[in-house]
């Protein structure tokens, strides 16, 4: 690092000399690039941990960062996610293989082995409502405990917790929510770990990214610093502990819809 | 003669109002989106976080990033925006969104609806249901009007686990269109579908409606 700010120091401005004599080293700031998967994920997995894992179905889930989760064994996990994968993709491959005590999810219609676990007692299971599970994770990255909603107030979901009326409405209690790890996926990257999603794929990555103690981001690409759009950052890096290119991206589809094209109709 | 899932979503489409923003459910609501009426724009909004929602690719045009809530692939308009689940649901919880129309498995003469859990069964979440219909201006429920079994799903109390306590404005079943109001005021049948009685309807309800056909 210092031969490097021999070679340009001239570049610099003053302040930043001021900076390094107050003990600041704005070039020694630590890459946040991981070689792989297991590389990110060292250190950081312990059993019992609440891990949150980003995605919408199978649409934009940090699948290398699971795969590794899974190689890793970590066991006794409660996963906060709005789905649970699909049987043998995604999260469901920590069903199988027996490490999720809990899921915190919106709905888990699309896996069987979840269902069979579910009322066999092997997995726990708290439903929230997609929003509020939305608001949880903002809330609890933002250092916001608890907020008022109006969803769910009258079920099964507003149940021992507090209502309060607010302008004659009644509103119930939601926590803010945050994890020991969170585990995303973004389009691109840079080594600061400013990300960028693509589409349906940003979901519940952006705000999980903010609500765990440690965020490992996953991306298809990794530019350069400089190289993303300064003014379109979906998540600042300040959120990002540490970032990986994905060996592979199957990026599978859970219903594929189409429409037949025009100049195919009748031929 | 009742009305098919066509006819239904073909009726539910008659709520649509120019400019609004829509959400549509699973199931028989998703069909609305055939059924929009000339003359009218409307928005579809998919609480997975995208404005816009434009038709179903071409084959071998999908794209694993771009699904709707019912994770069918889809594609975007030259208007679309895309935007976090957070943003997606403060749309909806902030009441921003005009209209959402989703299926049913009961429906109270007070408003209530249940349509997410059927305890002892299957359970498989409730989605964003809730927040949608505790934050959508209008909330038009399509569903069936009986169960298999024969048993109403127009009750005077839902026996299920609720999605929304006073919710419901507007009911479209096989048999006919309910105005519900939120229970605020006596429910009103309004329509009756192509050769149903008001025998047939009535003994196939269970809650206390009015008559006010058109």
């Amino acid at each position: 690092m210092n031969c490097q700010i021999e070679i340009c120091a001239s570049e610099f401005p003053t302040e930043y000399f001021q900076l390094l004599r107050c003990g600041v080293n704005l070039l020694s700031m630590a890459d946040k690039i991981q070689k792989d998967a297991v590389d990110a994920l060292a250190g950081v997995l312990f059993d019992g941990m609440t891990i949150m894992a980003g995605g919408f179905g199978l649409c934009g889930i940090p699948e290398n960062l699971i795969a590794a989760i899974r190689v890793a064994g970590t066991k006794h996990l409660t996963v906060v996610s709005n789905n649970c994968g699909i049987d043998g993709f995604g999260l469901g491959i920590l069903l199988e293989s027996g490490q999720i005590k809990k899921m915190i999810s919106s709905y888990v219609g699309e896996n069987k082995l979840f269902e069979q676990l579910y009322l066999s007692g092997a997995l726990e299971l708290e439903f929230n409502p997609q929003g509020t599970l939305a608001e949880r994770i903002r809330a609890g990255g933002a250092g916001i405990p608890a907020f008022f909603t109006k969803t769910g107030v009258g079920t099964l979901v507003a149940e021992g917790k507090e209502i309060r009326e607010f302008d004659g409405e009644d509103y119930v209690m939601e926590r803010g929510l945050t994890a020991d790890l969170s585990i995303v996926k973004a389009w691109k990257g840079d080594a600061e770990g400013n990300l960028v999603y693509r589409k349906t794929a940003r979901n519940f990555n952006p705000m999980m990214a903010t609500a765990g103690k440690v965020c490992v981001a996953e991306v298809e690409h990794i530019v350069p610093v400089g190289g993303l759009d300064k003014d379109n950052i979906h998540t600042p890096g300040i959120y990002v502990d540490r970032l990986l290119a994905g060996a592979k991206f199957e990026k599978r589809i859970e219903r594929v819809t189409t429409r037949p094209r025009a100049d195919k109709v009748g031929s | 003669m009742a009305w098919t899932r066509e006819q239904m979503a073909a009726r539910a489409a008659q709520e649509l109002r120019d400019g609004y923003y829509v959400n549509l459910g699973i199931g028989i609501p998703t069909l609305v989106a055939n059924y929009i009426p000339a003359g009218i724009h409307v928005t579809l909004q998919s609480e997975n976080g995208m404005l816009g929602m434009g038709p179903f690719p071409y084959e071998g045009e999908q794209d694993a990033d771009l699904i709707n809530a019912g994770k069918q692939t889809i594609t975007e308009l030259d208007s679309s925006s895309y935007f976090s689940s957070a943003d997606s649901f403060a749309m909806i919880r902030g009441g921003h969104i005009a209209l959402s129309i989703l299926g049913g498995m009961q429906v109270s003469q007070t408003g209530d609806l249940a349509n997410w859990m059927v305890p002892g069964k299957v359970v498989k979440g409730m989605g964003g249901a809730m927040d949608l219909v505790a934050g959508v201006k209008r909330v038009v429920v399509v569903m069936d009007h009986v169960e298999k079994s024969g048993a109403p799903k127009l009750l005077k109390a839902c026996t299920l686990p609720l999605t929304g306590k006073g919710v419901v404005d507007h009911l479209i079943t096989d048999l006919g269109v309910f105005e519900i109001n939120r229970g605020k005021s006596p429910v009103k049948l309004v329509a009756l579908a192509d050769g149903v009685t008001l025998d047939e309807i009535r003994s196939k309800t269970e809650a206390v409606f009015e008559v006010a056909l058109a």
